[in-house]
């Protein structure tokens, strides 16, 4: 069974069908790329995906569960994990308190225990950093852990908003455009951490991205999106040489 | 965070109360001065309250007045209906029960539709609430008789009371002659036990959460915290903590009236000024903030004209210490020397 199941999926906007008839099917441990010229609808996708938009019409199953018309937050506990276009960090908060949040569903006690520091609380907090230092150190932040995350350079914010959504321990990561904004240096980084994500936790992933070196790099499947339909869908190697999809999105 | 960042606020209140202690007790205080103890750490409960509002949750609230005033009724009411039948020490700790249940009860159905709302918004409908409260309670009458109790919204006649019912809420004439329990020690205790609450709260998995919520509440949503539950806990913790200075301050007075000058809109504006300057976000800040700033233009009174101009430059030089780029790079520099030295 695949992990991610999207059928016949619709939105619009008013008079605009922003995402027609949207067909996705992610097996577990692929990495999954979805492109299309700017305004093609991929993020309106993964807004449909985490439930920040709710779909006219259309069924999407996760680990055949399924997960269409819920909140953002049940769709998180589910297990759909994501990152942002335009970065958004607790900026005012240490690096390590930003992976804390993320562990907050998984290590309990009461909101009493909390106040008086009594209880589970020592036992949970130990473990809850124990954890957020293991995660730290994949991604090699550890030595940042103090810092706020609004003072890390754009690479490590980067990272740290992969850190936080990994720390919810997710079945699927969304990654929308994680090279945007980067140097072929950062690039180059980010695909090693990409990878690094899929041997340490087995992660699957769908990304958004524009950067084809990327894209052709890891990327094992495509869907080109264009005007909110499907162009094609297959084989990286294929969809790339795919005349259709050269003349709406590549050029050449 | 440091790690004895609570412990160095928790000693400076404590050492503020002794400092004072023993001026009062040697003789250096003068009777006005004592009578200034007990608002001044009100209002540093209350500036607490109102930062973990605006500090931690990240919402300008200016109408937290409103809060303080449910707990300073509801604590009297109860305080004069049991005057006789209740031991002083045991009346009072069920008025604080009372006074924080019911500012907490409103914290939570004002609550409701206030955190729908984001910004200039709320600080707007806050302000109209803590207004309502206020003109609420002004309309109030309540007598209680061997009937039972009595009611009206006209006047004290009304009630219909038998002679020798006694008349608890009259109106815009408040509370007359709740019982003097409040003094300085025990509202010390409760500026600790606010400090304590709020600090460990910080601290905690629902604290990160809350501030989750108010660094980027869409990557919040989106990392499964739930948003509407850590901002309504935040803000109803906030109010009942607004509810027990509440408490403090009708147990200190002799007639307690639902009046502007307590309650109104310059009152909650003057809280949010403590708030700002001590720091927003850092507690200790507001808890000094409140007692320099409260104690200050009392303390002026002597110098009459040159009174509000002197409160007007502390504020600013206040302003500068706590929020100038360059003044906190050179407080750090001073701090981390005198910690190797």
């Amino acid at each position: 069974m695949a992990l991610l199941e999207v059928n016949n999926l619709c939105i619009s906007f008013g008079g605009l069908r922003a995402v027609d008839d949207f067909n996705i099917t992610i097996e577990k441990g692929e990495l999954y790329g979805l492109i299309g010229p700017n305004g093609a609808g991929k993020t309106t996708v993964f807004n449909l995906l985490t439930g920040v938009y709710k779909p006219n019409e259309g069924i999407i199953r996760l680990d055949g569960e399924d997960i269409t018309r819920k909140s953002t937050i049940e769709i998180n506990h589910a297990g759909v994990a994501r990152t942002f276009q335009n970065i958004r960090l607790f900026k005012n908060m240490p690096v390590i308190d930003n992976v804390k949040v993320g562990l907050n569903e998984r290590f309990k006690y009461s909101t009493l225990e909390g106040i008086l520091h009594l209880g589970k609380y020592r036992k949970v907090e130990k473990e809850i950093d124990d954890e957020a230092m293991r995660l730290l150190k994949v991604f090699d932040l550890d030595s940042e852990r103090d810092t706020l995350a609004a003072n890390l350079p754009y690479g490590k914010q980067r990272k740290l908003e992969i850190a936080r959504a990994m720390a919810t321990n997710p079945k699927l990561l969304l990654l929308d455009e994680p090279a945007a904004g980067m140097n072929p240096n950062e690039t180059k980084e980010l695909m090693e951490t990409i990878a690094l994500v899929r041997s340490k936790f087995d992660m699957t992933i769908l990304l958004i991205e524009h950067d084809m070196k990327l894209v052709s790099g890891i990327c094992e499947k495509l869907t080109v999106l264009n005007f909110g339909r499907v162009l094609c869908q297959g084989e990286t190697k294929e969809v790339l040489a795919n005349p259709e999809v050269i003349t709406a999105y590549l050029g050449g | 965070m440091k790690k004895h960042d609570n412990l160095i606020t928790y000693a400076v209140v404590i050492a503020a109360y002794a400092v004072f202690q023993i001026l009062a007790a040697t003789g250096n205080l003068s009777s006005h001065m004592k009578g200034l103890l007990v608002p001044m750490t009100y209002y540093a409960v209350i500036a607490v309250a109102l930062n973990l509002c605006v500090g931690i949750l990240g919402e300008l609230s200016i109408g937290h007045c409103g809060f303080m005033c449910i707990g300073a009724f509801t604590s009297a009411f109860f305080s004069k209906l049991t005057e006789e039948s209740l031991p002083g020490p045991l009346r009072f700790f069920l008025a604080f029960v009372i006074g924080i249940a019911f500012a907490a009860l409103f914290g939570f159905l004002i609550g409701i539709p206030v955190l729908r709302l984001k910004g200039d918004y709320l600080a707007i409908v806050t302000l109209a609430f803590g207004e309502i409260i206020k003109n609420v309670i002004n309309a109030f009458y309540i007598g209680v008789d061997s009937k039972g109790f009595h009611f009206s919204l006209k006047n004290s006649m009304e009630l219909g009371m038998e002679k020798e019912g006694n008349l608890i809420v009259n109106g815009a004439m408040g509370i007359t002659g709740t019982p003097h329990d409040s003094n300085f020690t025990v509202a010390i205790v409760v500026l600790l036990i606010s400090l304590f609450v709020v600090l460990n709260l910080v601290k905690s998995r629902d604290g990160r959460a809350i501030m989750a919520v108010r660094d980027n509440n869409i990557a919040a949503e989106a990392t499964g915290i739930n948003v509407t539950r850590y901002k309504m806990m935040a803000f109803v913790i906030s109010a009942a903590i607004a509810g027990a200075a509440g408490v403090l301050f009708s147990h200190n007075i002799t007639t307690l009236t639902a009046s502007s000058q307590y309650f109104g809109f310059n009152a909650s504006i003057m809280i949010l000024v403590y708030v700002v300057l001590g720091g927003i976000g850092n507690i200790r800040g507001s808890v000094i903030a409140a007692c320099v700033l409260y104690l200050l233009p009392e303390l002026l009174r002597g110098l009459n004209t040159y009174r509000m101009l002197i409160y007007s430059i502390v504020l600013i030089v206040m302003m500068i210490v706590n929020w100038s780029p360059k003044v906190i790079e050179w407080r750090k520099r001073v701090t981390s020397s005198l910690r190797r030295a």
